[in-house]
Protein backbone atom coordinates (compact mmCIF):
# COMPACT_ATOMS: atom_id res chain seq x y z
CA UNK A 1 0.00 0.00 0.00
CA UNK A 2 1.28 3.51 -0.19
CA UNK A 3 3.02 2.77 -3.65
CA UNK A 4 1.30 4.07 -6.36
CA UNK A 5 1.45 2.05 -9.48
CA UNK A 6 3.82 3.86 -12.34
CA UNK A 7 0.93 3.67 -14.74
CA UNK A 8 -2.60 4.05 -13.40
CA UNK A 9 -4.88 2.29 -16.35
CA UNK A 10 -8.12 3.52 -15.47
CA UNK A 11 -6.01 7.77 -15.94
CA UNK A 12 -4.39 6.30 -19.05
CA UNK A 13 -8.18 5.37 -20.53
CA UNK A 14 -9.08 8.75 -19.55
CA UNK A 15 -6.92 10.90 -20.63
CA UNK A 16 -6.38 10.64 -24.46
CA UNK A 17 -10.77 10.55 -24.41
CA UNK A 18 -10.28 14.11 -24.55
CA UNK A 19 -8.24 14.30 -27.47
CA UNK A 20 -9.93 11.57 -28.75
CA UNK A 21 -13.52 13.20 -29.03
CA UNK A 22 -12.00 16.13 -30.46
CA UNK A 23 -10.39 14.02 -33.46
CA UNK A 24 -13.81 12.09 -33.23
CA UNK A 25 -16.07 15.00 -33.40
CA UNK A 26 -14.03 16.23 -36.94
CA UNK A 27 -14.29 12.90 -37.89
CA UNK A 28 -18.05 13.04 -37.33
CA UNK A 29 -18.50 16.11 -39.49
CA UNK A 30 -16.93 14.22 -42.11
CA UNK A 31 -18.89 11.30 -41.66
CA UNK A 32 -22.18 13.52 -41.84
CA UNK A 33 -21.00 15.36 -44.62
CA UNK A 34 -21.70 13.43 -47.77
CA UNK A 35 -25.35 12.65 -46.93
CA UNK A 36 -25.94 16.57 -46.09
CA UNK A 37 -24.30 17.24 -49.37
CA UNK A 38 -25.87 14.77 -51.39
CA UNK A 39 -29.82 16.02 -49.73
CA UNK A 40 -29.19 19.18 -49.77
CA UNK A 41 -27.92 19.22 -53.42
CA UNK A 42 -31.04 16.98 -54.50
CA UNK A 43 -33.47 19.83 -52.93
CA UNK A 44 -31.86 23.04 -52.25
CA UNK A 45 -30.67 22.99 -56.40
CA UNK A 46 -34.02 21.81 -57.72
CA UNK A 47 -35.94 24.66 -55.42
CA UNK A 48 -33.47 27.43 -56.27
CA UNK A 49 -33.95 26.24 -60.05
CA UNK A 50 -37.80 27.00 -59.92
CA UNK A 51 -37.25 29.74 -57.92
CA UNK A 52 -35.43 31.13 -61.05
CA UNK A 53 -37.08 29.66 -63.47
CA UNK A 54 -40.51 30.59 -62.22
CA UNK A 55 -39.26 34.54 -62.98
CA UNK A 56 -38.77 33.62 -66.63
CA UNK A 57 -40.56 32.94 -69.89
CA UNK A 58 -39.39 29.19 -70.48
CA UNK A 59 -41.35 27.37 -72.95
CA UNK A 60 -39.77 24.33 -74.52
CA UNK A 61 -41.63 25.07 -77.72
CA UNK A 62 -40.14 28.74 -78.09
CA UNK A 63 -36.74 28.39 -77.55
CA UNK A 64 -36.12 32.05 -78.70
CA UNK A 65 -38.39 33.31 -76.40
CA UNK A 66 -36.89 33.06 -73.66
CA UNK A 67 -37.04 35.83 -71.43
CA UNK A 68 -37.35 37.32 -67.92
CA UNK A 69 -41.21 37.89 -66.82
CA UNK A 70 -41.19 38.99 -62.72
CA UNK A 71 -43.97 37.78 -60.96
CA UNK A 72 -46.22 36.68 -64.30
CA UNK A 73 -46.37 33.13 -63.93
CA UNK A 74 -47.48 33.46 -60.03
CA UNK A 75 -50.13 36.21 -60.97
CA UNK A 76 -50.94 34.12 -63.79
CA UNK A 77 -51.43 30.92 -61.48
CA UNK A 78 -53.34 33.08 -59.19
CA UNK A 79 -56.21 33.26 -61.82
CA UNK A 80 -55.83 30.22 -63.26
CA UNK A 81 -58.98 28.49 -62.44
CA UNK A 82 -57.86 25.04 -63.52
CA UNK A 83 -55.00 25.27 -61.10
CA UNK A 84 -57.98 26.23 -58.04
CA UNK A 85 -60.50 23.59 -59.42
CA UNK A 86 -57.24 21.22 -58.93
CA UNK A 87 -56.12 22.60 -55.78
CA UNK A 88 -60.25 22.03 -54.30
CA UNK A 89 -60.26 18.16 -55.93
CA UNK A 90 -56.39 17.72 -54.45
CA UNK A 91 -58.52 18.79 -50.36
CA UNK A 92 -61.53 17.17 -51.15
CA UNK A 93 -59.11 13.55 -51.89
CA UNK A 94 -57.11 14.68 -48.97
CA UNK A 95 -59.76 15.12 -46.46
CA UNK A 96 -61.68 11.64 -47.60
CA UNK A 97 -59.10 9.20 -48.28
CA UNK A 98 -57.09 10.37 -44.90
CA UNK A 99 -60.18 10.54 -42.94
CA UNK A 100 -61.08 6.73 -44.01
CA UNK A 101 -57.45 5.82 -43.79
CA UNK A 102 -57.22 7.24 -40.36
CA UNK A 103 -60.59 4.96 -39.07
CA UNK A 104 -59.76 1.96 -40.56
CA UNK A 105 -56.24 1.92 -39.51
CA UNK A 106 -57.39 2.45 -35.33
CA UNK A 107 -59.44 -0.17 -36.23
CA UNK A 108 -56.59 -2.44 -37.80
CA UNK A 109 -54.46 -1.53 -35.23
CA UNK A 110 -56.46 -2.27 -32.53
CA UNK A 111 -57.35 -5.55 -33.85
CA UNK A 112 -53.82 -6.43 -34.47
CA UNK A 113 -52.68 -5.33 -30.60
CA UNK A 114 -54.95 -8.21 -29.38
CA UNK A 115 -53.49 -11.57 -29.12
CA UNK A 116 -54.86 -14.06 -31.28
CA UNK A 117 -54.17 -17.18 -33.16
CA UNK A 118 -53.77 -14.96 -37.07
CA UNK A 119 -52.46 -12.37 -35.61
CA UNK A 120 -49.03 -12.66 -37.76
CA UNK A 121 -51.13 -13.65 -40.27
CA UNK A 122 -52.95 -10.79 -40.24
CA UNK A 123 -49.73 -8.45 -39.65
CA UNK A 124 -48.36 -9.95 -42.76
CA UNK A 125 -51.60 -9.62 -44.90
CA UNK A 126 -51.44 -5.87 -44.10
CA UNK A 127 -48.10 -5.13 -44.73
CA UNK A 128 -48.35 -6.54 -48.11
CA UNK A 129 -50.47 -3.68 -49.75
CA UNK A 130 -47.82 -1.17 -48.19
CA UNK A 131 -44.98 -2.90 -50.14
CA UNK A 132 -47.04 -2.91 -53.23
CA UNK A 133 -46.03 -0.04 -55.74
CA UNK A 134 -48.62 2.66 -55.60
CA UNK A 135 -48.69 2.39 -59.32
CA UNK A 136 -48.99 -1.44 -59.51
CA UNK A 137 -52.27 -0.86 -56.55
CA UNK A 138 -53.75 1.84 -59.41
CA UNK A 139 -53.39 -0.95 -62.06
CA UNK A 140 -54.84 -3.68 -59.43
CA UNK A 141 -58.04 -1.16 -58.59
CA UNK A 142 -58.50 0.16 -62.12
CA UNK A 143 -58.66 -3.76 -63.63
CA UNK A 144 -61.28 -4.70 -61.15
CA UNK A 145 -63.53 -2.01 -61.66
CA UNK A 146 -63.52 -2.75 -65.67
CA UNK A 147 -66.43 -5.13 -66.41
CA UNK A 148 -63.92 -7.42 -68.09
CA UNK A 149 -61.66 -8.01 -65.84
CA UNK A 150 -63.03 -7.00 -62.50
CA UNK A 151 -64.99 -8.25 -59.96
CA UNK A 152 -66.56 -5.10 -59.66
CA UNK A 153 -69.30 -4.66 -62.07
CA UNK A 154 -69.88 -8.56 -61.49
CA UNK A 155 -70.43 -8.55 -57.34
CA UNK A 156 -72.90 -5.33 -57.65
CA UNK A 157 -74.72 -6.90 -60.30
CA UNK A 158 -75.27 -10.49 -58.13
CA UNK A 159 -76.20 -8.36 -55.09
CA UNK A 160 -78.57 -6.32 -57.89
CA UNK A 161 -77.44 -2.85 -56.97
CA UNK A 162 -77.65 -0.42 -59.17
CA UNK A 163 -74.21 0.98 -60.67
CA UNK A 164 -73.37 -2.69 -62.75
CA UNK A 165 -71.99 -2.04 -65.30
CA UNK A 166 -71.81 1.83 -64.84
CA UNK A 167 -68.53 2.99 -66.98
CA UNK A 168 -66.75 4.19 -63.49
CA UNK A 169 -63.71 5.87 -65.59
CA UNK A 170 -66.09 7.73 -67.51
CA UNK A 171 -67.86 10.00 -64.88
CA UNK A 172 -66.33 13.07 -63.06
CA UNK A 173 -68.01 11.77 -60.12
CA UNK A 174 -67.61 7.86 -59.90
CA UNK A 175 -63.85 7.97 -61.25
CA UNK A 176 -62.65 8.95 -57.93
CA UNK A 177 -64.27 5.96 -55.87
CA UNK A 178 -61.51 3.72 -57.70
CA UNK A 179 -59.10 5.94 -57.00
CA UNK A 180 -60.22 6.77 -53.21
CA UNK A 181 -60.32 2.90 -52.84
CA UNK A 182 -56.91 2.25 -54.34
CA UNK A 183 -55.23 4.77 -52.09
CA UNK A 184 -56.87 3.24 -48.76
CA UNK A 185 -55.64 -0.28 -49.77
CA UNK A 186 -52.03 0.53 -50.06
CA UNK A 187 -51.73 3.38 -47.37
CA UNK A 188 -53.90 2.34 -44.10
CA UNK A 189 -51.19 -0.46 -43.46
CA UNK A 190 -48.98 1.86 -42.60
CA UNK A 191 -51.52 4.45 -40.34
CA UNK A 192 -52.22 1.29 -38.67
CA UNK A 193 -48.61 0.53 -37.82
CA UNK A 194 -47.83 4.00 -36.53
CA UNK A 195 -51.58 3.71 -34.32
CA UNK A 196 -50.23 0.25 -33.12
CA UNK A 197 -46.87 1.49 -32.27
CA UNK A 198 -49.17 3.68 -30.38
CA UNK A 199 -51.17 1.54 -28.79
CA UNK A 200 -48.59 -0.79 -27.53
CA UNK A 201 -47.11 2.70 -25.40
CA UNK A 202 -50.33 2.52 -23.28
CA UNK A 203 -49.87 0.88 -19.53
CA UNK A 204 -51.93 -2.14 -19.35
CA UNK A 205 -52.69 -0.74 -16.02
CA UNK A 206 -54.76 1.98 -17.34
CA UNK A 207 -57.19 -0.24 -18.48
CA UNK A 208 -57.62 -2.34 -15.53
CA UNK A 209 -58.33 0.58 -13.48
CA UNK A 210 -60.60 1.89 -16.09
CA UNK A 211 -62.21 -1.61 -15.60
CA UNK A 212 -62.34 -1.38 -11.85
CA UNK A 213 -64.07 1.94 -12.34
CA UNK A 214 -66.99 0.46 -14.47
CA UNK A 215 -66.14 1.30 -17.76
CA UNK A 216 -67.13 -0.85 -20.77
CA UNK A 217 -64.39 -1.23 -23.39
CA UNK A 218 -66.10 1.37 -25.78
CA UNK A 219 -65.48 4.18 -22.78
CA UNK A 220 -62.39 2.51 -22.14
CA UNK A 221 -61.53 3.65 -26.04
CA UNK A 222 -62.98 7.05 -25.81
CA UNK A 223 -61.52 7.92 -22.57
CA UNK A 224 -58.16 6.06 -22.25
CA UNK A 225 -57.27 5.09 -25.61
CA UNK A 226 -58.00 8.19 -27.75
CA UNK A 227 -56.73 10.70 -25.13
CA UNK A 228 -53.26 9.09 -24.40
CA UNK A 229 -52.59 8.31 -28.51
CA UNK A 230 -53.57 12.01 -29.36
CA UNK A 231 -50.20 13.21 -30.02
CA UNK A 232 -49.42 9.49 -32.08
CA UNK A 233 -52.52 10.31 -34.26
CA UNK A 234 -51.95 14.18 -35.11
CA UNK A 235 -48.40 12.83 -36.17
CA UNK A 236 -50.00 9.98 -37.86
CA UNK A 237 -52.31 12.67 -39.36
CA UNK A 238 -49.83 15.30 -40.69
CA UNK A 239 -47.99 12.22 -42.33
CA UNK A 240 -50.57 10.66 -44.44
CA UNK A 241 -52.40 14.55 -45.29
CA UNK A 242 -48.95 15.88 -46.87
CA UNK A 243 -48.62 12.50 -48.82
CA UNK A 244 -51.87 12.83 -49.91
CA UNK A 245 -51.38 15.91 -51.04
CA UNK A 246 -48.59 14.96 -53.10
CA UNK A 247 -50.93 12.10 -54.80
CA UNK A 248 -49.87 11.33 -58.01
CA UNK A 249 -49.00 7.73 -59.40
CA UNK A 250 -52.76 6.57 -58.32
CA UNK A 251 -54.21 9.44 -60.62
CA UNK A 252 -51.53 9.58 -63.59
CA UNK A 253 -51.89 4.98 -63.98
CA UNK A 254 -55.81 4.76 -63.35
CA UNK A 255 -57.31 7.88 -64.87
CA UNK A 256 -54.52 10.58 -66.33
CA UNK A 257 -56.54 13.35 -64.69
CA UNK A 258 -59.59 12.40 -66.71
CA UNK A 259 -62.39 12.06 -67.79
CA UNK A 260 -61.61 15.50 -68.98
CA UNK A 261 -59.59 17.59 -66.12
CA UNK A 262 -62.22 15.67 -63.36
CA UNK A 263 -59.58 13.35 -61.18
CA UNK A 264 -56.40 15.90 -62.30
CA UNK A 265 -55.38 17.04 -58.63
CA UNK A 266 -52.12 19.64 -58.16
CA UNK A 267 -49.17 17.23 -58.60
CA UNK A 268 -50.54 15.91 -61.85
CA UNK A 269 -51.49 19.27 -62.56
CA UNK A 270 -47.59 20.22 -62.17
CA UNK A 271 -46.13 17.38 -64.19
CA UNK A 272 -48.51 18.15 -67.03
CA UNK A 273 -47.19 21.78 -67.45
CA UNK A 274 -43.59 20.39 -67.18
CA UNK A 275 -43.97 17.15 -69.81
CA UNK A 276 -46.77 17.82 -72.21
CA UNK A 277 -47.66 21.58 -72.03
CA UNK A 278 -43.13 21.66 -71.73
CA UNK A 279 -44.08 25.43 -70.19
CA UNK A 280 -41.04 24.88 -67.50
CA UNK A 281 -41.58 28.75 -66.15
CA UNK A 282 -45.30 28.53 -65.30
CA UNK A 283 -44.69 24.56 -63.92
CA UNK A 284 -41.61 26.13 -61.67
CA UNK A 285 -44.23 28.76 -60.08
CA UNK A 286 -46.41 25.66 -59.52
CA UNK A 287 -43.40 23.73 -58.19
CA UNK A 288 -42.21 26.64 -56.07
CA UNK A 289 -45.98 26.76 -54.07
CA UNK A 290 -45.82 23.23 -53.92
CA UNK A 291 -43.11 22.87 -52.14
CA UNK A 292 -43.29 25.79 -50.07
CA UNK A 293 -47.02 24.08 -48.78
CA UNK A 294 -45.20 20.72 -48.14
CA UNK A 295 -41.94 21.81 -46.49
CA UNK A 296 -44.19 24.18 -44.10
CA UNK A 297 -46.35 21.55 -43.42
CA UNK A 298 -43.09 19.00 -43.10
CA UNK A 299 -41.89 21.02 -40.55
CA UNK A 300 -44.88 21.22 -38.21
CA UNK A 301 -44.99 17.50 -38.74
CA UNK A 302 -41.34 17.36 -37.80
CA UNK A 303 -41.94 19.27 -34.82
CA UNK A 304 -44.75 17.02 -33.20
CA UNK A 305 -41.97 14.51 -33.48
CA UNK A 306 -39.64 16.12 -31.49
CA UNK A 307 -42.07 17.30 -29.15
CA UNK A 308 -43.04 13.07 -28.73
CA UNK A 309 -39.33 12.78 -28.17
CA UNK A 310 -39.12 11.20 -31.39
CA UNK A 311 -35.39 12.23 -32.01
CA UNK A 312 -33.40 10.01 -30.22
CA UNK A 313 -33.16 12.00 -27.10
CA UNK B 1 -74.16 -15.85 -24.34
CA UNK B 2 -72.41 -12.25 -25.10
CA UNK B 3 -68.90 -13.71 -25.24
CA UNK B 4 -69.79 -16.00 -27.51
CA UNK B 5 -70.84 -13.07 -29.68
CA UNK B 6 -67.95 -10.81 -29.20
CA UNK B 7 -66.09 -13.58 -30.54
CA UNK B 8 -67.80 -14.61 -33.76
CA UNK B 9 -67.61 -10.39 -34.46
CA UNK B 10 -64.00 -10.78 -34.14
CA UNK B 11 -63.18 -13.40 -36.04
CA UNK B 12 -65.64 -11.78 -38.79
CA UNK B 13 -63.73 -8.84 -38.69
CA UNK B 14 -60.23 -10.58 -39.03
CA UNK B 15 -61.61 -12.60 -41.65
CA UNK B 16 -62.67 -9.18 -43.58
CA UNK B 17 -59.61 -7.73 -43.34
CA UNK B 18 -57.63 -10.51 -44.27
CA UNK B 19 -60.15 -11.14 -47.57
CA UNK B 20 -59.70 -6.92 -47.96
CA UNK B 21 -55.85 -7.21 -48.07
CA UNK B 22 -55.40 -10.33 -50.04
CA UNK B 23 -58.71 -10.76 -52.22
CA UNK B 24 -56.99 -8.19 -55.03
CA UNK B 25 -53.94 -10.83 -55.48
CA UNK B 26 -55.93 -13.89 -55.27
CA UNK B 27 -58.04 -12.00 -58.58
CA UNK B 28 -55.34 -10.55 -60.45
CA UNK B 29 -53.81 -14.26 -60.09
CA UNK B 30 -56.91 -15.66 -61.47
CA UNK B 31 -57.14 -12.81 -64.09
CA UNK B 32 -53.76 -13.86 -65.19
CA UNK B 33 -54.31 -17.36 -66.31
CA UNK B 34 -57.27 -16.92 -68.14
CA UNK B 35 -56.89 -16.81 -71.64
CA UNK B 36 -57.68 -13.73 -73.56
CA UNK B 37 -60.28 -15.23 -75.25
CA UNK B 38 -62.12 -15.28 -71.68
CA UNK B 39 -60.93 -11.46 -70.93
CA UNK B 40 -62.52 -10.40 -73.50
CA UNK B 41 -65.75 -11.14 -72.07
CA UNK B 42 -67.45 -9.34 -68.86
CA UNK B 43 -67.01 -11.37 -65.74
CA UNK B 44 -69.66 -13.72 -65.09
CA UNK B 45 -68.09 -15.77 -62.20
CA UNK B 46 -65.40 -15.58 -59.35
CA UNK B 47 -63.86 -18.80 -60.40
CA UNK B 48 -62.19 -19.08 -63.75
CA UNK B 49 -63.62 -21.81 -66.26
CA UNK B 50 -60.10 -23.13 -67.41
CA UNK B 51 -56.39 -21.80 -66.47
CA UNK B 52 -53.74 -21.24 -68.42
CA UNK B 53 -50.12 -19.86 -68.55
CA UNK B 54 -50.51 -17.95 -72.20
CA UNK B 55 -49.73 -14.71 -70.72
CA UNK B 56 -47.07 -15.47 -68.84
CA UNK B 57 -45.81 -16.54 -71.76
CA UNK B 58 -46.67 -13.52 -74.07
CA UNK B 59 -45.42 -11.59 -70.95
CA UNK B 60 -41.40 -12.61 -71.16
CA UNK B 61 -41.64 -13.80 -75.38
CA UNK B 62 -43.60 -10.59 -76.89
CA UNK B 63 -43.19 -7.48 -74.22
CA UNK B 64 -39.34 -8.99 -72.52
CA UNK B 65 -40.50 -8.47 -69.33
CA UNK B 66 -37.55 -9.39 -67.94
CA UNK B 67 -35.68 -6.65 -69.05
CA UNK B 68 -37.45 -4.06 -66.84
CA UNK B 69 -37.25 -6.63 -64.20
CA UNK B 70 -33.39 -6.16 -64.62
CA UNK B 71 -33.51 -2.14 -65.14
CA UNK B 72 -35.51 -2.23 -61.73
CA UNK B 73 -33.73 -4.46 -59.99
CA UNK B 74 -30.06 -2.83 -60.76
CA UNK B 75 -31.51 1.14 -60.56
CA UNK B 76 -32.99 -0.08 -57.25
CA UNK B 77 -29.76 -1.70 -55.89
CA UNK B 78 -27.57 0.90 -56.92
CA UNK B 79 -29.42 3.69 -55.53
CA UNK B 80 -30.18 1.54 -52.09
CA UNK B 81 -26.37 0.73 -51.48
CA UNK B 82 -24.90 4.57 -52.01
CA UNK B 83 -27.65 5.39 -49.68
CA UNK B 84 -26.78 2.71 -47.04
CA UNK B 85 -23.27 3.56 -47.64
CA UNK B 86 -23.46 7.16 -47.36
CA UNK B 87 -26.71 7.18 -44.36
CA UNK B 88 -24.42 4.25 -42.29
CA UNK B 89 -21.61 6.66 -42.34
CA UNK B 90 -24.06 9.89 -41.10
CA UNK B 91 -25.95 7.73 -38.98
CA UNK B 92 -22.85 6.42 -36.99
CA UNK B 93 -21.83 10.39 -36.37
CA UNK B 94 -25.31 11.00 -35.50
CA UNK B 95 -25.56 8.45 -32.97
CA UNK B 96 -22.03 7.96 -31.78
CA UNK B 97 -20.02 10.64 -32.22
CA UNK B 98 -19.74 13.91 -29.94
CA UNK B 99 -21.30 16.35 -33.24
CA UNK B 100 -22.99 19.90 -32.76
CA UNK B 101 -26.30 19.99 -34.31
CA UNK B 102 -27.36 16.71 -34.08
CA UNK B 103 -31.37 17.54 -33.83
CA UNK B 104 -30.56 19.70 -36.55
CA UNK B 105 -29.41 17.40 -38.79
CA UNK B 106 -32.11 14.48 -38.47
CA UNK B 107 -34.89 17.24 -38.33
CA UNK B 108 -33.59 18.44 -41.58
CA UNK B 109 -32.99 14.63 -43.11
CA UNK B 110 -37.07 14.18 -41.62
CA UNK B 111 -37.90 17.15 -43.65
CA UNK B 112 -36.14 16.48 -46.84
CA UNK B 113 -37.81 13.34 -46.60
CA UNK B 114 -41.07 14.59 -47.29
CA UNK B 115 -39.91 16.88 -50.57
CA UNK B 116 -41.76 16.79 -52.85
CA UNK B 117 -40.85 14.91 -56.10
CA UNK B 118 -42.80 16.77 -58.35
CA UNK B 119 -41.24 19.75 -57.30
CA UNK B 120 -37.78 18.18 -58.39
CA UNK B 121 -38.43 16.64 -61.60
CA UNK B 122 -38.91 20.59 -64.08
CA UNK B 123 -35.10 21.45 -63.00
CA UNK B 124 -33.80 17.74 -62.94
CA UNK B 125 -34.91 16.80 -66.33
CA UNK B 126 -34.26 20.93 -67.94
CA UNK B 127 -30.18 19.31 -66.34
CA UNK B 128 -30.12 16.01 -67.34
CA UNK B 129 -30.91 17.54 -70.92
CA UNK B 130 -28.05 19.55 -70.69
CA UNK B 131 -25.28 16.62 -69.47
CA UNK B 132 -27.37 13.97 -71.43
CA UNK B 133 -28.29 12.08 -69.01
CA UNK B 134 -32.15 11.67 -70.10
CA UNK B 135 -32.50 7.59 -70.80
CA UNK B 136 -29.86 6.92 -68.82
CA UNK B 137 -29.69 4.69 -65.47
CA UNK B 138 -27.96 7.64 -63.44
CA UNK B 139 -30.93 9.77 -64.23
CA UNK B 140 -32.70 7.70 -62.01
CA UNK B 141 -30.46 6.35 -59.33
CA UNK B 142 -29.33 9.66 -57.89
CA UNK B 143 -32.41 11.09 -57.93
CA UNK B 144 -33.99 8.26 -55.81
CA UNK B 145 -31.58 8.97 -53.17
CA UNK B 146 -33.99 11.32 -52.17
CA UNK B 147 -36.56 8.70 -51.85
CA UNK B 148 -34.35 6.48 -49.88
CA UNK B 149 -31.01 7.95 -48.22
CA UNK B 150 -33.20 10.28 -45.24
CA UNK B 151 -35.29 6.93 -44.64
CA UNK B 152 -32.17 5.27 -44.32
CA UNK B 153 -29.88 7.66 -42.92
CA UNK B 154 -33.28 8.04 -39.96
CA UNK B 155 -33.79 4.63 -39.33
CA UNK B 156 -30.12 3.75 -38.67
CA UNK B 157 -29.54 6.20 -36.40
CA UNK B 158 -32.31 4.98 -34.64
CA UNK B 159 -30.70 1.19 -34.80
CA UNK B 160 -27.23 2.57 -33.80
CA UNK B 161 -27.86 4.28 -30.40
CA UNK B 162 -29.41 0.99 -29.79
CA UNK B 163 -26.61 -0.70 -29.94
CA UNK B 164 -23.93 -0.56 -26.87
CA UNK B 165 -20.82 1.40 -27.22
CA UNK B 166 -18.56 -0.03 -24.85
CA UNK B 167 -16.67 -2.50 -26.88
CA UNK B 168 -15.89 0.15 -29.60
CA UNK B 169 -14.78 2.62 -26.68
CA UNK B 170 -12.45 -0.51 -25.78
CA UNK B 171 -10.94 -0.95 -28.97
CA UNK B 172 -10.47 3.06 -29.94
CA UNK B 173 -8.84 3.16 -26.32
CA UNK B 174 -6.50 0.40 -27.88
CA UNK B 175 -5.38 3.08 -30.26
CA UNK B 176 -7.29 1.07 -33.22
CA UNK B 177 -8.13 3.75 -35.98
CA UNK B 178 -12.00 4.99 -36.28
CA UNK B 179 -12.77 3.07 -39.27
CA UNK B 180 -10.82 -0.21 -38.24
CA UNK B 181 -13.25 0.28 -34.88
CA UNK B 182 -16.34 0.58 -37.14
CA UNK B 183 -15.38 -2.73 -39.07
CA UNK B 184 -14.10 -5.23 -36.45
CA UNK B 185 -16.31 -4.14 -33.16
CA UNK B 186 -19.50 -2.43 -34.85
CA UNK B 187 -20.64 -3.10 -38.42
CA UNK B 188 -21.37 -7.04 -37.31
CA UNK B 189 -23.17 -5.67 -34.82
CA UNK B 190 -24.86 -3.17 -37.29
CA UNK B 191 -25.69 -5.85 -39.77
CA UNK B 192 -29.30 -6.44 -38.90
CA UNK B 193 -30.05 -2.65 -38.79
CA UNK B 194 -28.12 -1.77 -41.90
CA UNK B 195 -29.96 -4.64 -44.29
CA UNK B 196 -33.54 -3.80 -42.61
CA UNK B 197 -32.67 -0.04 -43.57
CA UNK B 198 -31.35 -1.75 -47.20
CA UNK B 199 -34.70 -3.57 -47.80
CA UNK B 200 -36.92 -0.04 -47.34
CA UNK B 201 -35.13 1.68 -49.01
CA UNK B 202 -34.82 -0.53 -51.98
CA UNK B 203 -38.85 -1.21 -51.56
CA UNK B 204 -39.29 2.77 -52.01
CA UNK B 205 -36.80 3.19 -54.81
CA UNK B 206 -38.63 0.20 -56.47
CA UNK B 207 -42.24 2.03 -55.64
CA UNK B 208 -41.11 5.13 -58.35
CA UNK B 209 -43.18 6.08 -61.25
CA UNK B 210 -42.89 9.72 -61.27
CA UNK B 211 -39.45 9.97 -62.00
CA UNK B 212 -38.95 6.87 -64.55
CA UNK B 213 -41.88 8.50 -66.42
CA UNK B 214 -40.21 11.93 -66.35
CA UNK B 215 -36.24 11.02 -67.35
CA UNK B 216 -36.90 7.38 -69.65
CA UNK B 217 -37.86 7.85 -73.05
CA UNK B 218 -37.46 3.94 -74.46
CA UNK B 219 -38.73 0.79 -74.16
CA UNK B 220 -35.23 -0.78 -73.19
CA UNK B 221 -34.72 1.33 -70.00
CA UNK B 222 -38.42 1.07 -68.83
CA UNK B 223 -38.78 -0.08 -65.02
CA UNK B 224 -41.11 -2.20 -64.03
CA UNK B 225 -44.02 0.16 -62.94
CA UNK B 226 -43.28 2.05 -65.91
CA UNK B 227 -43.76 -0.96 -68.36
CA UNK B 228 -46.46 -1.99 -66.78
CA UNK B 229 -48.61 1.05 -67.26
CA UNK B 230 -47.08 1.19 -70.74
CA UNK B 231 -48.88 -2.22 -71.83
CA UNK B 232 -52.01 -0.52 -72.46
CA UNK B 233 -50.38 2.71 -74.74
CA UNK B 234 -50.35 0.66 -77.72
CA UNK B 235 -53.16 0.05 -79.89
CA UNK B 236 -54.41 -2.47 -78.02
CA UNK B 237 -54.73 -2.84 -74.47
CA UNK B 238 -52.81 -6.21 -73.10
CA UNK B 239 -55.27 -7.20 -69.77
CA UNK B 240 -53.92 -10.46 -69.95
CA UNK B 241 -49.90 -9.67 -69.89
CA UNK B 242 -50.54 -6.39 -67.44
CA UNK B 243 -52.50 -9.17 -65.07
CA UNK B 244 -48.90 -11.73 -65.69
CA UNK B 245 -47.07 -8.25 -65.14
CA UNK B 246 -48.54 -7.16 -62.02
CA UNK B 247 -48.33 -10.64 -60.48
CA UNK B 248 -44.76 -11.25 -61.52
CA UNK B 249 -44.04 -7.43 -60.15
CA UNK B 250 -45.65 -8.51 -56.74
CA UNK B 251 -44.46 -12.07 -55.85
CA UNK B 252 -41.52 -11.44 -54.78
CA UNK B 253 -42.40 -7.93 -52.99
CA UNK B 254 -44.80 -10.55 -50.62
CA UNK B 255 -42.38 -13.02 -50.70
CA UNK B 256 -39.60 -10.37 -48.76
CA UNK B 257 -42.73 -9.05 -46.69
CA UNK B 258 -43.55 -12.42 -45.72
CA UNK B 259 -39.93 -13.64 -44.85
CA UNK B 260 -38.63 -10.10 -43.11
CA UNK B 261 -42.40 -8.76 -41.83
CA UNK B 262 -40.75 -7.98 -38.43
CA UNK B 263 -37.65 -6.12 -39.50
CA UNK B 264 -39.99 -4.48 -41.99
CA UNK B 265 -41.92 -3.44 -39.36
CA UNK B 266 -39.15 -2.91 -36.80
CA UNK B 267 -37.68 -0.09 -39.43
CA UNK B 268 -41.21 1.65 -39.74
CA UNK B 269 -41.27 2.32 -36.76
CA UNK B 270 -37.96 3.24 -35.54
CA UNK B 271 -38.06 6.49 -37.19
CA UNK B 272 -42.36 7.22 -38.03
CA UNK B 273 -40.80 7.33 -41.86
CA UNK B 274 -42.34 7.58 -45.07
CA UNK B 275 -44.01 4.98 -47.06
Amino acid sequence: MGVRPEVRIPGRAFRPRSGLSARRSYVGYGFIAPAVIVLAALTLFPLGYNVWLSVQQRILTLPFENHAVGLANYVALAQDTQFWHDLLRTLMFTGISVFVELVLGMVLALVMSKEFRARAMVRVSILIPWAIPTAVSAMLWAMFFDPRTGFVDFFLGRVGLPGSHLVWFNSAFFAWIPIILSDMWKNTPFMALLLMAGLQSIPKELYESARIDGAGSWQAFWRVTIPLMQPVILVALIFRTLSALLVFDTVFVMTGGGPGTATTVVAYYNWYQFFTALNYGYGAAISVVITAVAMLMAFLYVRATVRQGGLFR
Amino acid sequence: MKNLWTKIGFVALVTAILVYSLLPFLWILRSSLESNKELAQATNSFLPSALTLTQYHGLFANQDFLRPLLNSLFIAGCATLIAVVLGAFAAYALARLPVKGRALVLGGVLLISFFPQVGMIGPLFLVFKKIQWINTYQSLIFPYLILCLPIVTWILTAFFSQIPAEIEEAAMVDGASILRTIWDCFVPLAMPGIFTAGILGFLLSWNDILFAISFIQTPNMYTVPMALVNFRNAFYIQYGQIDAGVVVASVPIALIVVLLQRRIESGLTAGAVKG
